[in-house]
């Protein structure tokens, strides 16, 4: 059925036969495929277009490092950009689609730029933002021109514009040992960890757990080697300490051994069993963690590397081992190590023809040359590939002599013929993760790879991860990892006997071959051999600056390719060894991560919602209401037909004429209570509370230790060691926390406890000249007349039969009392209070009549109090005790917080009779094409019943010297000047004869 | 990163609200040295390594910890309730070298 698939081999179900559409041509593959290896199957070579230069590209890999062969895939309206197709599982119904190409990935007009490329090399974008003219088009002009095209043209996939209606989740977890990566070094540490008894997770990007076992064709304990992995894993599975997490990547480490994963829960799936989510992001925390996370092997730098038909040596393999697919029927290789041998064979296995071994090493073991005549290839030792021949699938190759050391080439070009070329430039472990956690790599000569160093969290590694590359030293240092981790003894018992391909794991330090022709180091950003070293003749001699310069490593690979070879030709540029120059420090993610897993049930609004205990009654009673900080209040109980003005209007005005009623159970309450109570009070508000009788109420108020005002509000003394405090609404959290620090870091000597009790208390404060007639009709158990209830006095009584205390204070500047009752009662209460003053025509008030009665009494609120102004700003300087220090005291006098030009409250009245706007500036000479020389600034603004007057609170400066002059409001955002009037901030009733009856 | 509160045990970091540099010496209240004072105020340290720091377990019993804490590796060397007493060494500081 296939050109290229083997009628045996492979871990793919031949029996099950899966549907896919890839660019909208139909396909099959097997159960078990990737989208790569299906393709590769079908005989396609050309799988996506390359960044910058459009040059068609093939596979390179076969795993998450795969940088050409990018895909889209289609759900419904929503893409999903830039996965690797090896990464795809297929499924029946899957939609893929290539990128970056127009009109087609065959026919792609921005191949054109491959004729540019001299234009396109390293640092072009810099260049044309700074440099050239180009005839009328200069510097940025130049860039902006060139922008629209290379926006265009330059890229990967494009993100969907759908909503995605997937569902995403979230799962905290915890254990003993994170085992990252389930090749045999994997395996065996989670094994050796569960047997003693340590809770385990064992993580792995792929589908399937085994990692290299599942391609290496080797024997483990007289078994195939995926055999052995499959027996292990599900050996795993049965116990109930192990967690087993396939499909899932570690892409974070964080600190204190936390680790972020993501789980594709049914990305592989045509469709989603009940309650699964899309993907889910799990935080892992270890007590250790075991890095198995295996190797990556490096390509070479050559002309036409990046040719569709050039692989990498052990993804042939593994694509022939464990998906039966062949990349081609005449294979070349070309290595600098003893690997690609071992990849030769068992591609000769599988029935490929291999042509040729081309090894830059001029000395090849013994070992090595009995593969090679295995494999029934020719070995050309000593010799380089130095181009590569075809279009969009390889053709043939040219070699040519070679010397390793001196990197010369010499004699006659030799030409092959070949339809795919694997390539092998020696591994590099895989530290992402170690990096992320802090460990710097250290260059190794020998291996020539960077290998994880000392840990700096508790983690320890295994396998090639450690740069052992072998299965059998895999095998022993997954185990004793496994071990250490779990808190095991080291033992002694014989372990699995792997039976492998012999070969030294040392590469020869060669990286790439210098020849005529586009080299490519970072594929997917289409970086070449010559852009590193035009970047170094640049001045860009620094590792972070070759990076950002050349976009190296930029790419959503990361660099997984391209890292180490970039770094061996920038040191040779440089002349300094490897580890001179330096490596860069990998960021997670590791890999590409969707938001929506990391949003996962967190989106839309997240605010818990606070109600006060009447909150059903207002919404049934028509209020409108307006979400302050995270409580909901009635902003007004419109009538039908009335505006939010005309309402608030009408309910001020109600009750100044007979009485209002507002839910205030919103205010912050704390209870103070203990030995030193009073004492505390002294010290944490600026006027004293000791002397405050039992039974009475104070108005106080706080600054910060700066000297600033922080928060005000009354406090009823109930006893001799007990205050209930109140707050305001914003700040309730905030002075809690205030006094908790004070409490426990400054004064741990003061006997006091503090409770927030916000939500134990239902409040109703009731003003207006018929508040007391309406309490005296419903309260029993107490009088209310003046003498029982003076100003700012506290009785206990009841209403409707649930107990009560009522405190007689007002912020409207009326005669008012604050009800307070348990909050499970608040409803009863607020309700018996209405109809009880039903016969006074009693109306309720919501946050704009309450606002507009405190801004004709002058009183401060949180904008006022705006962390910026001091007591005396807010005319509040009768409130700072001179008898004693308080918090602030020692601050509050400082130069700048008594200068004569501080911005102070005042009043502002509308000459102009029309609206005026918070935030609006205060000028004293109207110039409204060039506002300038603000002398302050309105905090809140209303139309007061009261005066039949637009009026305003501001901070200004000078403010009580400027009162009864004129000044002037300009507001130029919403084009609003015009005249104002300075006043007093005390508009209504100064003296205050009505709140005091 | 955890940390230890003496009460609730390890804990999230996200249920702990930071409160400062725990060097600072308040005067005593009526003290007028206003450098005292404006050092108290506004001075921080800011090292780079082992740092004594005030932590609130706002998001648990309210406590505040005194944490000397490392600020290149995070590491919680030590937890104390800020009151005095009851101090906790992390047991994972305590198995590192």
């Amino acid at each position: 059925m296939s050109p290229r698939r083997a009628e045996t081999g492979g871990r793919i179900d031949r029996l099950r036969t899966i549907r896919f559409t890839f660019d909208g041509a139909p396909y099959t593959g097997y159960a078990g495929d990737t989208l790569a290896s299906a393709l590769l199957a079908n005989g396609v070579t050309l799988f996506g277009r390359s960044f910058k230069y459009h040059r068609p590209r093939g596979l390179l890999a076969a795993g998450v490092e795969e940088p050409n062969a990018l895909v889209t895939v289609l759900r419904g309206e929503v893409r999903e950009p830039n996965i690797p197709a090896t990464m795809v599982e297929i499924y029946d119904g899957l939609v893929a689609v290539s990128q970056n190409r127009t009109p087609s990935l065959a026919w792609d007009i921005g191949a054109i730029n491959q004729l540019g490329g001299k234009i396109l090399s390293a640092g072009f974008y810099y260049k044309t933002f700074m440099g050239p003219v180009i005839g009328p088009l200069k510097g940025t002009r130049f860039w902006m021109f060139c922008e629209h095209f290379i926006r265009r043209a330059a890229g990967l996939g494009k993100a969907g514009t759908a909503p995605d209606p997937a569902r995403y989740e979230r799962m905290n977890a915890f254990c003993d040992v994170l085992v990252v990566g389930s090749g045999p070094a994997g395996l065996m540490a989670a094994k050796a960890a569960a047997d003693q008894g340590a809770r385990v997770i064992l993580a792995d990007l792929e589908a399937n757990l085994g990692g290299s076992a599942n391609w290496s064709g080797e024997t483990i304990d007289g078994m195939p080697a995926a055999d052995w992995a499959q027996r292990l894993a599900a050996q795993l599975a049965g116990n109930d300490n192990v967690r087993l997490l396939p499909r899932t990547t570690v892409w974070g480490y964080y600190d204190g051994n936390t680790l972020a994963a993501l789980e594709r829960v049914t990305d592989h799936k045509e469709v989603a069993a009940k309650g699964e989510p899309r993907q889910r992001y799990w935080a892992i925390r270890a007590g250790t963690v075991v890095l198995a996370t295996g190797s990556f092997e490096r390509p070479l730098v050559f002309p036409g590397n990046d040719r569709p038909g050039v692989m990498l040596a052990h993804a042939a393999e593994r694509y022939a081992n464990e998906y039966g697919v062949l990349p081609g029927q005449r294979i070349a290789l070309f290595t600098n190590n003893d690997s690609a041998y071992r990849s030769a064979v068992a591609l000769k296995k599988a029935g490929a023809a291999v042509v040729a071994i081309v090894d830059v090493r001029g000395d090849v073991s013994n070992e090595m040359r009995r593969l090679a005549s295995d494999a029934e290839a020719e070995l050309l030792a000593g010799h380089a590939v130095i181009a590569t021949e075809g279009g969009k699938a390889l053709t043939g190759l040219k070699v040519q002599r070679f010397d390793a050391t001196s990197g010369v080439l010499s004699g006659d070009e030799r030409s092959i013929h070949a339809d795919s070329l694997l390539m092998s430039g020696g591994w590099s472990p895989t530290i992402h993760l170690a990096s992320q956690a802090g460990a710097k790599a250290e260059w190794d000569p020998a291996r020539q790879a960077f290998l994880p160093p000392k840990p700096t969290q508790r983690w320890t590694g295994a396998g090639a991860f450690t740069g052992s590359f072998s299965t059998a030293e895999a095998i022993a240092e997954g185990r004793a990892a496994g071990l250490q981790a779990a808190g095991g003894a080291a033992s002694s018992a014989p372990l699995p006997v792997v039976e492998a391909a012999p070969g030294d794991p040392d590469p020869a330090p060669v990286f790439e071959i210098k020849a005529k022709g586009k080299s490519f180091v970072d594929f997917q950003h289409d970086v070449t051999a010559e852009d590193v070293r035009l970047a170094h003749r640049e001045g860009f001699i620094s590792v972070e600056h070759l990076k950002r310069y050349t976009t190296l490593g930029m790419a959503t690979d990361q660099g997984k390719n391209s890292n180490v070879p970039g770094l061996a030709i920038m040191a040779e540029a440089l002349g300094k060894p490897i580890p001179e120059v330096g490596t860069t420090r990998f960021r997670p993610p590791y890999t590409a991560v969707s938001i929506g897993s990391l949003a996962a049930e967190r989106f839309g609004d997240l605010k818990p919602e606070r109600l006060t205990p009447m909150h059903d009654w207002h919404i049934t009673n028509g209020a409108r209401m307006y979400s302050a900080g995270l409580w909901y209040r009635p902003m007004i109980y419109g009538l039908p037909g009335e505006t939010v003005e005309q309402a608030y209007v009408r309910e001020a005005r109600a009750t100044r004429e007979s009485a209002g009623i507002v839910d205030v159970s919103t205010l912050g309450k704390i209870a103070v209570q203990g030995p030193d109570a009073a004492e505390f009070l002294d010290r944490v508000y600026t006027n004293m509370f000791s002397t405050l009788a039992v039974g009475k109420a104070r108005y106080g108020l706080m600054l910060r230790e700066d000297g600033l005002a922080f928060d005000d509000g009354t406090t009823w003394r109930l006893g001799e060691q007990e205050f209930l405090m109140t707050t305001t609404t914003a700040n309730a959290g905030k002075v809690m926390q205030h006094l908790e620090y004070f409490l426990d870091v400054i004064w741990p000597e003061l006997k006091v406890t503090v409770t927030s009790v916000t939500d134990e208390w239902a409040g109703a404060a009731i003003g207006g000249p018929n508040a007391r007639a309406i309490l005296a009709s419903c309260v029993t158990g107490t009088a209310v007349d003046n003498a029982t209830l003076p100003f700012m006095g506290i009785v206990h009584g009841q209403i409707a039969g649930v107990p009560v205390m009522i405190c007689r204070l007002s912020f409207s500047g009326e005669m008012a009392f604050e009800v307070y009752s348990g909050a499970g009662y608040g409803t009863r209460v607020w309700e018996a209070l209405i109809e009880a003053g039903k016969p006074f025509g009693l109306v309720t008030y919501g946050l704009e009549a309450l606002g507009t009665m405190r801004i004709e009494k002058g009183h401060v609120t949180g904008a006022e109090i705006d962390g910026r102004t001091t007591a005396r700003d807010l005319h509040l300087d009768w409130m700072l005790s001179k008898k004693k220090p308080f918090i602030g005291s020692a601050m509050m006098d400082r130069e700048g917080l008594i200068a004569p030009d501080r911005l102070e409250l005042v009043g502002l009245i509308a000459l102009d009779n029309r609206p005026l706007n918070g935030g609006g500036h205060i000028v004293e000479e109207l110039d409204e094409a060039n506002p300038h020389a603000s002398l302050g600034h309105i905090t809140a603004c209303c139309y007061s019943p009261a005066l039949g007057k637009h009026i305003a609170l501001a901070l200004v400066k000078g403010g009580e010297a400027r009162h009864g002059t004129r000044a002037f409001v300009s507001d130029p955002l919403r084009n609003r000047f015009g005249p104002v009037e300075i006043v007093s901030n005390h508009f209504y009733d100064p003296d205050g004869s009505r709140m005091h009856g | 990163m955890l940390i230890t509160c003496p009460y609730c045990g390890p804990r999230d970091v996200i249920e702990f609200t930071y409160q400062g540099d725990g060097n600072r010496e308040r005067p005593q209240p009526a003290s007028q040295n206003l450098d005292a004072w404006n050092a108290y105020v506004y001075d921080r340290l800011n090292p780079a390594g082992d740092h004594n720091e005030i932590w609130q377990h706002s998001g648990g019993c309210r406590a505040h910890l005194r944490v000397v804490r490392n600020t290149i590796t995070h590491e919680i060397l030590s937890t104390e309730f800020a009151r005095g007493g009851h101090k906790s060494t992390d047991s994972r500081a305590e198995g590192r070298s």
